[in-house]
């Protein structure tokens, strides 16, 4: 390789990754843009040229957000039913991962296929018979009314499974020999050998639990039974059409998801390859 | 060696019973009532007739469901191949970095993804506001015209669009960023010596070995987008949702504004159809592909 390739080649790397930042920072920037205006009073708000910067800082949107609107209620229902969600959906897949991958029980290949299909099958299309079934259970406009019809994601069940299946078999015939109860095995061997996986896979069920629509939007009538996520949607009267003040509630409902993903940042990389079967 | 196999099944029978009833209740019961209900003339909640295919019947003539199906479609084209092409070239860009910058970076394009639905909605609804959006204001700078972009049948679907590349496109970016670190890094130091250009490089090099994630990718982006409904909702509001249909939204406006849950669940069985059959096109399609090499 001659001196004028390899120069050649470090300057349009160079290019190249000077690129990628500048359109990294404007990438993120309605994000900033969003955070900035919701800082500022209202009349510099609608100001007719662009200040990337407030010139009298206030935090008075929030104050009005978290004092004079029902947002309070809105979190402790995303907080409890994202949690509700969380829960249920990584036990209930732990427990059925494990026996599909370990156990052996008649209907264990019939189980496994219908987990398979209903990977492909689209929830949204259930929206009408999920209200239907809610109402009829008069779960409408409650936590277990969001929670319930949220519970499916074969995904998870099927990363716990090829967790499961990377275990040697003879582990368990051991376990078994030393007289070792079925619960115990599950407890004290499987259960701790994947403690990395579960925290990834609770955080991102956590994650889309906290995000979602559609289902949390139809449920819930009631203004104070929803989620954050729907909330700041659905009442205008309480913010107007002050941007400010609809931005610091966007601001406020995005921010739990933020952190999570921020404090996790890995935890989240790792279970996002895994939801999409790539080893991570 | 012998196990104590009824212990065992009556074990596998206990764990696997909570998530066995939530499945049925919330997944295998609906999917065959919604096959029912749509063979119905039922309003949302209460009984109906039973009135054969008649709900599938009206389906080609319905203005409304073109309009949601076209819409559909156009939706998955604009979002599918761009959003993966953009996820790709960012990929491109973040694995060049390295250390702290990378991990920023890297934020800086993924935090999008973890946001809910409507806080994008909002963040852009603010960005592109016709009368005090920033980006209005770059508009007046470069001397064009404003465009009320959620406003106009025109720009409403490829706006959404950008939206939703923008929202989603970390998740597809992790996976190439895996997919190119798996690429052994020989390869590139072969290849090297050998004085390759860089677009050769990524050409013959970079671009097989990477095949399998992007057909990964453009698999998951397809079935996401053909389930569209959050984004177009929000962006109608206040504007004319009966322009900018799309299926889910067509399932919704049928059932919970006209109260037809009999007609709703006929076009909900449509989508349903549609998603299985290109699912399973696109696993066999895959299937062959690996079969190949």
């Amino acid at each position: 390789m001659t001196p004028t390739t390899v120069r050649r080649i470090n300057w349009v790397g160079g290019v190249f990754t000077v690129l990628t930042v500048i359109i990294a920072v404007l990438w993120a920037f309605p994000i900033y843009w969003g955070i900035v205006s919701s800082l500022k009073p209202e009349d510099e708000v609608v100001r007719p040229y662009i200040e990337l910067w407030p010139e009298t800082l206030t935090f008075r949107h929030y104050w009005f957000a978290l004092t004079q609107t029902q947002i309070g209620s809105w979190y402790i229902n995303s907080v409890a039913t994202s949690v509700g969600v969380t829960v249920l959906t990584v036990s209930t897949s732990l427990f059925a991962g494990y026996a599909i991958s370990q156990l052996r029980f008649p209907g264990r290949t019939i189980l496994w296929w219908l987990i398979l299909a209903s990977f492909m099958v689209p929830t949204q299309v259930l929206i009408i018979n999920h209200f239907v079934l809610m109402a009829n259970m008069s779960l409408l406009n409650s936590w277990a009314g969001i929670i319930l019809p949220q519970l499916i994601h074969p995904v998870i069940i099927i990363v716990y499974k090829q967790f499961f299946d990377q275990v040697p078999k003879d582990f368990r015939e051991a376990a078994a020999m030393d007289n070792a109860s079925e619960w115990n095995v599950l407890f004290k061997i499987y259960i701790p050998m994947n403690w990395g996986v579960t925290t990834a896979l609770s955080i991102v069920t956590f994650i889309w639990a906290w995000n979602a629509f559609l289902w949390p939007f139809l449920a819930v009538t009631r203004t104070e039974m929803m989620t954050i996520t729907v909330g700041i949607t659905q009442v205008y009267d309480a913010f107007g059409v002050y941007y400010a003040q609809q931005l610091a509630a966007a601001v406020l409902a995005g921010i739990p998801v933020a952190l999570a993903y921020l404090l996790f940042q890995r935890k989240v990389t790792q279970a996002i390859t895994l939801s999409a079967g790539i080893k991570g | 060696m012998l196990r104590n196999s009824k212990k065992e099944m009556l074990f596998a029978y206990v764990l696997i019973a909570p998530f066995v009833a939530i499945y049925g209740l919330i997944f295998v019961y609906p999917t065959i009532d919604m096959f029912i209900l749509s063979f119905q003339d039922a309003p949302l909640i209460g009984a109906g007739e039973f009135t054969g295919l008649d709900n599938y019947e009206r389906l080609p003539g319905d203005r409304r469901f073109g309009t949601a199906f076209w819409n559909t479609a156009y939706f998955v084209l604009l979002t599918v191949i761009p959003g993966t092409l953009v996820a790709l070239g960012i990929a491109l860009g973040v694995t060049r970095l390295s250390g702290r910058t990378q991990a920023l970076v890297l934020a800086l394009f993924f935090l999008p993804y973890i946001l809910p639905v409507s806080v994008v909605c909002r963040l852009w609804d603010w960005t592109l506001n016709f009368q005090f959006g920033i980006a209005m204001h770059v508009l007046d700078l470069l001397g064009m015209d404003r465009i009320p972009i959620f406003k106009t049948t025109t720009w409403f679907m490829p706006a959404v669009a950008f939206v939703t590349i923008w929202w989603t496109c970390g998740f597809s970016v992790l996976l190439f960023l895996a997919g190119l670190r798996a690429i052994p890094q020989e390869i590139y130091e072969a290849a090297s010596l050998d004085n390759t250009s860089t677009w050769r490089m990524f050409r013959y090099v970079t671009w097989p070995l990477l095949w399998p994630i992007t057909a990964l990718v453009l698999t998951i982006q397809l079935i996401l987008q053909l389930k569209i409904f959050d984004q177009v909702y929000l962006f109608s509001q206040g504007g004319r949702p009966n322009d900018n249909l799309v299926m889910v939204y067509y399932i919704f406006q049928r059932a919970f504004v006209n109260n037809q849950g009999g007609r709703a669940a006929a076009i909900a069985v449509v989508l349903f159809i549609m998603v299985i059959i290109i699912s399973v096109i696109n696993f066999q399609l895959m299937r062959l592909s690996e079969r190949r090499k």
